[in-house]
């Protein structure tokens, strides 16, 4: 039946509205047959999408661990953000006098006293304490104010407009303002958590680069194929399709890798950090990459592994010609 | 069909591989191309099919001048002709069927119409049955023959063949030969390379005689 020439100008060219479907039909087989190709030769794919899984494992699970870290800092937000000590000399019925006055300040959502005798209550309780408090035989523990500053009055300068007034009280011995480290502590994370954005920024050049050089060497084992493919009338765009493919499908799983390693790690480390969180008499459940940020290390991989396919079949394969 | 004008192809290492050809050959026309090697039998058929472009003159394949054509459109150029190696150039880790497949499928048709035509072609040269065939498992004939039907699989209008016969006794050479004459007998055009005079002599087609890279003698069939 095939009967060259009498043919050629009757074979019919695929109409406009099939032209979406035929394209889609291409893609879909050219992008699962490529992944064929990659899973024939398992090491050589297994090694290339384990380097990008660990490159992108580091900053992903530094990233785990900072909002990790955050989490933790963030459930102390409760905690009282000003204590005022009162003086020794003052006593509990004036030391409710003063917590009914700073209750009133409209800066303040919650005062909570605590009394000379009740702090010392609680802490016997906590371990430890109990028989050296029993050795002393008056409360040297004094009165204190738990202040809980209203969410719209926690900027760092109100705080401390605050801080100066409660000072000037005359039942007051000093002022501290609990928030202050966790200040610093947030000034730290934020600093973390610039350096592992400038950490992945820099690993994942890496994984440009990796798979750049595994195209560029695919690329070359090909040649022959490229050569006869251009002979029988390929497109640069059909000769480029695999190879971009294969850079996706590398970035793809080396993102799924990460994301392996990092959630085995978090599950791995779970076990420590309960025990950690024990002796501080808490719960902290660790938290895995959560799906936004997964969905970025995902699609940023692909994107990576794209990009860097790219570049190397735009270096390499204008120079294969047929011969 | 195919003219020549004033064709120069210099190479910078080996000198002038063609010196002012110039010849026309029309449409549904069987011609052979003899010399020496290294006359300029290859770098003549190369100019067509766009592996080389020529350092002076003309190349006009079915009205369009190839000096004038686009990078872009090669490959679209090189559908319209089907090339055949001395070498074969099939792919020896693909099956005889990927192979002759190879030029439908960059044209992306659909997989149906491939495999359909694919058959047909390899029925044409006789190796339906070795379609699964890896080439290495393939004598030198039926290699040259899965080289064949890849040429033919898309039915370009033009069949180029650069020593189609070269590595072949003189049997499956007469074969491969008279698959061409059935090639030329529905109308494609043919312009095939050969050095093997006995076999052209028995043929009444025109040939063209390659000398240092000129075209010394342009023979009717008469």
């Amino acid at each position: 039946m095939a009967r060259p020439g009498t043919h050629a100008r009757r074979r019919a060219a695929p109409g406009i509205a099939e032209l979406p479907r035929i394209w889609l039909e291409h893609h879909l087989r050219s992008s699962i047959a490529t992944l064929g190709r990659l899973l024939h030769a398992p090491l050589p794919t297994v090694l290339t999408v384990a380097v990008i899984g660990i490159a992108l494992a580091l900053p992903a699970g530094l990233y785990v661990l900072t909002e990790n870290l955050r989490n933790l800092v963030g459930g102390w937000d409760q905690a009282a953000a000003i204590s005022v000590f009162l003086r020794e000399d003052v006593s509990d019925r004036e030391a409710g006098a003063v917590a009914e006055l700073v209750g009133q300040w409209p800066e303040l959502a919650r005062v909570q006293l605590i009394g000379a005798q009740e702090a010392l209550d609680e802490f016997r309780h906590q371990a430890g304490f109990g028989e050296a408090l029993a050795q002393i035989k008056e409360n040297p523990l004094p009165a204190v104010l738990a202040l809980f500053p209203r969410p719209d009055y926690t900027a760092p300068e109100q705080i401390e407009g605050l801080q100066q007034r409660l000072g000037q009280l005359p039942e007051a011995d000093f002022v501290r303002v609990d928030t202050e480290w966790l200040m610093r502590f947030q000034a730290i994370l934020d600093l973390a958590q610039a350096a592992v954005g400038l950490l992945a920024g820099l690993l994942g050049l890496g994984v440009l680069l990796i798979v750049g050089n595994t195209i560029r060497l695919e690329i070359q084992n090909r040649r022959g194929e490229i050569e006869i493919m251009e002979l029988v009338g390929a497109t640069a765009a059909f000769i480029r399709r695999p190879f971009l493919y294969a850079g996706a499908w590398y970035g793809l799983l080396g993102g799924l890798s990460a994301w392996i390693l990092v959630t085995a790690a978090a599950i791995a480390l779970q076990g420590p950090v309960s025990r950690l969180a024990s002796l501080y008499r808490s719960d902290f459940p660790l938290a895995g990459l959560g799906p936004l940020p997964l969905l970025v290390l995902i699609a940023g991989s692909m994107l990576l592994g794209l990009v860097g396919s790219w570049i190397a079949v735009n270096r390499h394969l204008r120079g294969v010609e047929p011969d | 069909m195919i003219r020549f004008e004033h064709v120069c192809k210099r190479y910078p290492e080996r000198g002038d591989a063609l010196s002012d050809v110039s010849f026309e050959m029309e449409s549904g026309e069987m011609v052979f191309l003899t010399g020496h090697s290294g006359a300029g039998k290859s770098t003549l058929l190369r100019l067509i099919g766009l592996l080389e472009r020529p350092s002076r003159g003309h190349v006009i394949v079915s009205g369009r001048n190839l000096a004038t054509l686009p990078r872009r459109k090669i490959p679209y150029h090189r559908r319209q002709v089907g090339m055949i190696f001395q070498d074969h150039k099939l792919l020896p880790d693909r099956s005889v069927f990927e192979n002759v497949a190879l030029p439908l499928v960059v044209t992306g048709l659909s997989h149906k119409e491939v495999g359909r035509r694919v058959r047909a072609a390899l029925d044409q040269v006789g190796l339906l049955k070795r379609e699964r065939a890896l080439p290495v498992a393939l004598s030198g004939g039926e290699q040259q023959r899965v080289g064949i039907a890849r040429a033919v699989v898309a039915r370009p209008p033009l069949v180029l063949a650069d020593e189609p016969t070269g590595n072949l006794d003189p049997d499956l050479s007469r074969e491969i030969f008279d698959l061409f004459e059935r090639f030329h007998q529905v109308g494609v055009t043919l312009m095939i390379a050969t050095h093997d005079l006995g076999l052209i002599h028995l043929r009444r087609h025109r040939t063209f005689t390659l000398h240092e890279g000129r075209l010394a003698d342009d023979s009717g069939d008469d």
